[in-house]
């Protein structure tokens, strides 16, 4: 099953931001968010996700999820490998999660403390953390933002790769992201 | 290494300029020399009767710390929870972090043994230490990490130790590194002023009255030592801990 949402409202104060939004998000599928910055993108990801409740309308939304939010909201304190086994548990051992890091390119940091990290480097180990989180529904809010050109190319493949068979919702401002990542895209206006 | 060799040169500097201090005042009773001091040491060591006011000491001194952790952080869980209980204890705090020691003993001694006195007073001391520094962790706790714990559901145990725990444990390191040295500081001081037998207090009060200065230092060097050691093993503690924590 895929991600189902109805009629979807959403105001902060006078200021709407989601005015009945629909969508069916494909099973299966990576679907593109894209619209100009005040669309209601994220606002439309955390209700989804259900840290923010709507003003009315409905989601329904398979379990288990794992996200990248717009910040990478790690544990400065704990290391690379720590942050990830915090949401994995013991479906991955060190080596698997060092090798993992590898695959992305972080070589030698699995044992930092992230607040140790650049923020190319903090936002590859929160899109580690969300990959490699048992789930059957990927929200990935701008997931790539922050990495130069040949990183992000390598983040992008392996990110392919990991999420075939998974369904997957994903916002971005990049049209070549979302034409290298996506299956379909839906622009979202002001007021959804 | 180097800044080994340097830091011993620095101490051996200054015995010397103890060393030359005392020689040349020649005042046994105003100042004795570090050989002295150590000679006595050295006496004492050996007996049955410095351990026993040792560990007197160290067992109440330690217990009042403990008690301190244990309830200044219980303070701070709460009232990071209910304001309420955060501006009730407001002034209670600000009391205990500004009353004296003395105060607090001669108060102390009203309600308590003098046998038990440096618990009471070292547990006073400890609590806002503890209680602020806590409280400054848990204000500082990032909101939005709870926010990712709910979305990839992850278990209340782990949840605890990786996301409260470790962000929570630098502040506990300060708060107890801070506390465990002035609880020695205050427990000799109340002790001095109750003199509860057998305590190291005791023997400060009676090398005050018997002019006993070499007794003094020894002693002085005793405090002085324990209160390093605590700190150093209390200390490797929580550092294992920490690690371990950052390692999960």
């Amino acid at each position: 099953m895929g991600v189902i949402v109805s009629d979807l409202k959403k105001s902060f104060g006078d200021n709407v931001v989601l005015n009945g939004f629909s969508h069916n998000f494909t099973d299966k599928k990576v679907t593109a968010i894209m619209g100009q910055s005040g669309s209601g993108k994220t606002t439309l990801l955390a209700i989804m996700m259900g840290l923010l409740p709507p003003d009315s309308g409905t989601v329904q939304c398979p379990a288990p999820i794992s996200a990248v939010f717009q910040e990478n909201r790690l544990c400065e304190n704990l290391t690379a490998s720590a942050n990830i086994r915090l949401v994995t548990g013991k479906k991955y051992d060190r080596h698997e999660i060092t090798a993992e890091l590898l695959r992305i390119g972080l070589s030698n940091c699995e044992n930092k403390a992230v607040s140790q990290l650049s923020g190319g480097m903090k936002r590859r180990v929160a899109l580690l953390r969300a990959l490699l989180a048992e789930s059957e529904v990927l929200f990935l809010d701008e997931p790539f933002k922050g990495l130069d050109l040949d990183t992000k190319n390598l983040v992008m493949e392996y990110c392919k790769e990991m999420t075939k068979g998974k369904t997957v919702i994903f916002v971005t401002h990049d049209q070549r992201e979302c034409e290298f990542f996506s299956d379909e895209v839906i622009e979202m206006n002001m007021f959804g | 290494m180097k800044k080994r060799v340097i830091s011993l040169l620095c101490v051996f500097f200054w015995l010397v300029v103890w060393q030359a201090g005392a020689m040349a005042l020649n005042q046994r009773i105003l100042l004795v020399t570090p050989v002295d001091a150590a000679v006595k040491l050295i006496e004492l060591i050996p007996s049955a009767d410095f351990w026993k006011s040792v560990m007197f000491s160290a067992g109440r001194i330690l217990s009042g710390f403990a008690l301190g952790l244990t309830v200044g952080t219980g303070l701070a869980v709460f009232s990071g929870r209910y304001v309420f209980l955060r501006k009730l204890l407001s002034p209670f705090i600000s009391v205990l972090k500004a009353v004296p020691v003395a105060s607090f003993t001669i108060l102390a001694l009203i309600w308590v043994s003098s046998k038990n006195l440096s618990v009471l007073v070292t547990f006073l001391i400890c609590v806002p230490i503890v209680y602020i520094n806590m409280l400054e962790g848990i204000d500082s706790l990032d909101p939005k990490l709870k926010e990712m714990s709910t979305v990839f559901g992850i278990p209340p145990m782990r949840r605890f130790v990786g996301i409260y725990l470790s962000q929570l444990l630098p502040y506990f390191r300060s708060a107890a590194g801070l506390a465990i040295g002035l609880c020695w500081k205050s427990g000799a001081a109340a002790e001095v002023i109750g003199i509860p037998d057998g305590s190291i207090g005791e023997k400060l009060y009676q090398a005050k009255i018997y002019l006993e200065t070499a007794d003094l230092f020894a002693w002085t060097a005793v405090i002085i030592f324990v209160s390093w050691l605590c700190e150093k093993a209390f200390m490797s503690v929580i550092k294992l801990l920490v690690k371990r924590v950052e390692k999960m």
